[in-house]
């Protein structure tokens, strides 16, 4: 419920609004403190006319308060906006509410150990994460993970980015109201996220690509029921066509909300369907190919609008791209290994199913604990403190479905990585809510919101 | 040691003080010098370190070079263009570091900004376009806080790194904010994390913590802080304490 | 709520009680609080696939003050900590919370400074949902458990009464086997029972 505060200096404490009941007003639902700017009221709750009769209406600012628990604030974004009647006059974002220390946690555990933290940052785009954190270890060790493996990875983020998008439709129709677009969204998410569950094991912060590689390979039958979704999801996503793209409350809710063009884009340093949707071409997949990316072929899909929806048109066109990308993937699977050679690196080295379950191979283990005492001291190492990375620092990029993720990695030659930044596409993107909000309407915050789609998780890490 | 043979020319074993546990400061080197440190065992194996008894791993760390002329591939050109346009260059800029593909320049605190303002203006460079700033704390250092700004020429499809350090009694580097408009929320992050100042930032509040927290948690000398996992009948240190075998 | 002032005290009312407590499970009403990758599968729960409108949960509501139930799901940051304190003291009672995921039951993987290690520390929890995260059906067997306890609940003065020593609350079995065609059963030949003591 957002708490009204009428304050003079611009600064609300709605969270806290109890304990500023203190001011003395026979209002008990009004407390009012002098300040240097004037009297400020808090109102949390009562008649609005009984307050604002009392007063004199030469200055009157407005600061609502849409706090971190909200439905339609995309997660835990707490939105600060100054009202004047209906048009918001300044909005501002306060973040951190998710702040999870990951970059720091990272620093205590394995090169390996880090992708199950960093797969839960963008909680939406888990492989993407992993991804950008496995190219970068890859490329401090300078290894190549095998072809296989790099064909995975690509079908793997192209499912998550279809599955991505998808939310990103949902929640966003959710918070415009549009609750058949939240449930359409969510049951082509499921099928989905089924076939990632077959491939990875989980539906969610899978910990499948690892540096070398990817962790196990594709199990049978998975092959197939990826294909099957190539048959049903065209005709769904027709369907969002036809429920969304044509609709005219959804375009009077999109068309010319949170505007801006593409100098502004560039200069808050936006990425992504953001920057796609004002104009400029630019997708990391073109202009800095990984995965062999450039070997695929698929079109970046821009739009000249620069608003709401025509981010909103780019997801829907990249979920089509991205069929064609997996089907091409799809293809081009040819056997082989799924992660690196050099077992000194390869982890999960080697993986057989046993008798109960997938573990170690059995002739490995007969080797390290029956022939080879070197092999055990190995083996031992490797598991208990991982691999080296030679000393230095680099800066890999992913193209995320929300824009440029990027991890900047340090290494000092240890086990545990020195220092890993992650610049998060929606960490950047929200600043651009200021200006794409300010001197629209209330509502239309939430629309230009939903359309930069940040994820929480990315941004306070 | 396991692992590939991947050493660099300076990292090398050399027996001296054991390494300290947790996340390892690359200490400075002493040969021979075989002082006990409190807490250290009969072979000068530290608590959670080497378990190997012998004590005299040290991780050393690679001298502050840069990178001899030719760079490869754009960097020269890249290079001589910043020198030929902005003049105070040689003072600016300290080192020129190339390693796996990827170009860094280290610059004075203060220059930081000039630099920043020739790398986006001019013709043949236009880096128009910066992903982010960060910040990386090396404790072994007199100047342990860098700051690390990463920018992108669109035009060139080109990626270069900025490296700026100061120490954490004076962390004062030039913003670039009025440069790259989108480094506000990355500036207040690292000042959030770090402890750098920005010089020129419009705003610079915490943004990630809570706004009255006290401390800076990236630091390296922050503790992890976290809880015993508590399990029946055993507990487990918090991860910044536990045994750490490298 | 009213209805506990108004019931004289020491009258066990018993089928009052199970009137009122399988009014109060059958559409507990949830406040939204997804906080990180728990959320998307809370929000999973109550999309198409694994519904939770056939409980009477699809209904999150936005105003705590409308809501019975706080599913926190999701890892709570300090800074966060507050605000689930307010919005838990918003809620009237009856409330119940459910802690969904090994970050809300207990802080989860993430040992540090950031994220409380439990959301126990700052709200009374009545269901631990360990997962990361929990799948859809994970979620169902909690709330299904947690309506099991509210069955339980005894009414107003009558709370006296779970510190009698013959106070026996039945038992939470795994929803795979309670719902179960065989489960069903038992469920209704004890309840008769219970009804004609």
């Amino acid at each position: 419920m957002p708490d009204t505060t009428t304050t003079g200096d611009g600064v609300t404490d709605g969270v806290m609004a109890d304990d500023v009941l203190a001011g003395s007003s026979e209002d008990p639902y009004a407390g009012a403190r002098e300040t240097t700017e004037g009297t400020v009221y808090t109102v949390t709750g009562g008649d609005w006319d009984s307050l604002v009769a009392g007063l004199d209406d030469d200055e009157e600012r407005i600061v609502v308060n849409m706090g971190p628990q909200h439905p339609s604030t995309h997660g835990v974004l707490r939105l600060v906006v100054e009202l004047e009647g209906e048009t918001v006059t300044s909005a501002r974002t306060v973040i951190g509410y998710l702040h999870t220390g990951i970059e720091k946690n990272l620093e205590y555990r394995n090169w390996v150990q880090g992708v199950t933290f960093v797969t839960r940052m963008d909680y939406l785009s888990p492989i993407f994460n992993e991804t950008g954190y496995s190219l970068g270890v890859e490329k401090l060790l300078g290894i190549e993970p095998p072809p296989r493996a790099t064909t995975l990875r690509v079908l793997c983020m192209e499912l998550n980015r279809i599955a991505s998008h998808m939310v990103a439709l949902a929640t966003g129709g959710m918070e415009l109201g549009a609750l058949t677009a939240m449930t359409n969204g969510f049951r082509e998410r499921e099928l989905v996220l089924d076939a990632l569950e077959m491939v990875t094991g989980l539906r969610m912060n899978h910990a499948y690509v690892r540096p070398g590689g990817v962790a196990q390979d594709l199990p049978p039958g998975a092959e197939e029921k990826i294909r099957e979704l190539l048959e049903i999801l065209p005709e769904r996503f027709a369907g969002i066509d036809k429920l969304l793209v044509g609709n005219p409350i959804w375009k009077d809710r999109t068309v010319d909300v949170g505007h801006l063009d593409v100098q502004g884009c560039l200069a808050l340093g936006l990425t992504g369907p953001v920057l796609r949707a004002s104009g400029l071409a630019w997708d990391l997949r073109k202009t800095d190919p990984y995965c062999g990316y450039e070997d695929y072929e698929f079109d970046v899909v821009t739009s000249t609008r620069g608003d709401s929806y025509g981010r909103f048109l780019c997801r829907v066109g990249e979920l089509r791209e991205s069929l064609k990308i997996i089907e091409q993937a799809l293809d081009r699977l040819e056997p082989g290994p799924v992660m690196v050679e050099d077992t000194k690196i390869a982890w999960p080295a080697q993986l057989a199913l046993g008798a109960d379950g997938l573990g170690q191979s059995l002739d490995h283990v007969k080797k390290i604990m029956g022939t080879s005492m070197e092999a055990l001291i190995h083996h031992f190492k490797l598991v208990t403190e991982g691999f080296r990375v030679p000393p230095g620092q680099v800066y890999t990029a992913v193209e995320s479905p929300r824009g440029e993720l990027a991890f900047h990695m340090v290494s000092d030659g240890g086990t545990r990585p020195y220092r890993v930044h992650v610049r998060d596409p929606s960490f950047t993107n929200l600043q651009a809510t200021s200006a794409m909000c300010e001197g629209g309407m209330l509502a239309d915050a939430i629309a230009a919101v939903a359309g930069i789609d940040p994820v929480m998780g990315g941004v306070d890490r | 040691m396991s692992g590939p043979d991947r050493s660099t020319p300076g990292r090398q074993v050399v027996s001296g003080s054991g390494p300290t546990p947790g996340p390892v400061a690359p200490g400075p080197v002493s040969p021979g010098t075989a002082e006990k440190r409190p807490g250290q065992d009969m072979f000068g194996a530290t608590r959670g370190g080497d378990t190997s008894g012998f004590g005299g791993l040290v991780k050393r760390q690679p001298a502050d070079l840069s990178s001899p002329r030719p760079y490869g591939s754009w960097f020269d050109e890249a290079v001589d263009a910043l020198e030929a346009a902005y003049p105070q260059f040689g003072d600016a800029v300290t080192r020129v570091v190339v390693d796996r593909g990827e170009l860094t320049l280290h610059v004075k605190p203060e220059r930081l900004a000039e630099v920043a303002l020739v790398l986006r203006d001019d013709a043949s460079l236009r880096f128009e376009f910066c992903s982010g700033v960060s910040g990386v704390d090396y404790p072994s250092q007199a100047t342990r806080l860098h700051a690390v700004v990463h920018l992108m020429s669109m035009t060139y499809r080109r990626r270069i790194r900025l490296e700026t350090a100061v120490t954490a009694e004076d962390p004062h580097v030039a913003s670039i904010t009025h440069v790259y408009p989108t480094a506000d929320f990355h500036e207040r992050e690292t000042w959030d994390m770090f402890g750098i100042v920005f010089d020129g930032h419009p705003a610079l509040t915490r943004i990630l913590m809570p706004d009255d927290w006290d401390g800076h948690p990236q630091r390296k000398d922050y503790p992890l802080g976290g809880v015993p996992v508590e399990y029946k009948g055993a507990q487990i240190p918090p991860p910044d304490e536990r045994r750490a075998y490298a | 709520m009213g209805l506990e002032e108004k019931i004289p005290g020491g009258i066990v009312l018993t089928s009052v009680e199970k009137v009122v407590n399988w009014s109060r499970k059958s559409s507990l009403w949830p406040a939204t609080f997804g906080l990180a990758c728990c959320a998307i599968e809370m929000m999973a729960t109550g999309a198409g696939r694994y519904d939770l409108a056939r409980f009477g949960m699809e209904v999150f509501r936005a105003s705590p003050r409308q809501a019975d139930l706080m599913i926190v799901a999701g890892r709570v940051s300090q800074k966060m900590a507050p605000v689930v304190r307010q919005v838990y003291d918003q809620m009237p009672e009856p409330k119940w919370v459910i802690a969904m995921g090994v970050c809300a039951s207990s802080g989860g993987m993430f040992n540090n400074y950031a994220i409380v290690q439990g959301v126990d520390h700052i709200v009374p929890v009545d269901m631990y949902l360990p997962g990361c995260p929990p799948r859809p059906e994970m979620l169902l067997d909690a709330i299904l458990k947690l309506h099991d306890k509210i069955m339980d609940e005894p009414l107003g003065v009558n709370a006296r009464r779970r510190e009698l020593p013959d106070y026996a609350p039945r038992e939470l079995v795994a929803s795979s086997k309670r719902y179960s065609p065989e489960g069903k059963r038992d469920a209704r030949v004890a309840l008769r029972k219970e009804l004609m003591q």
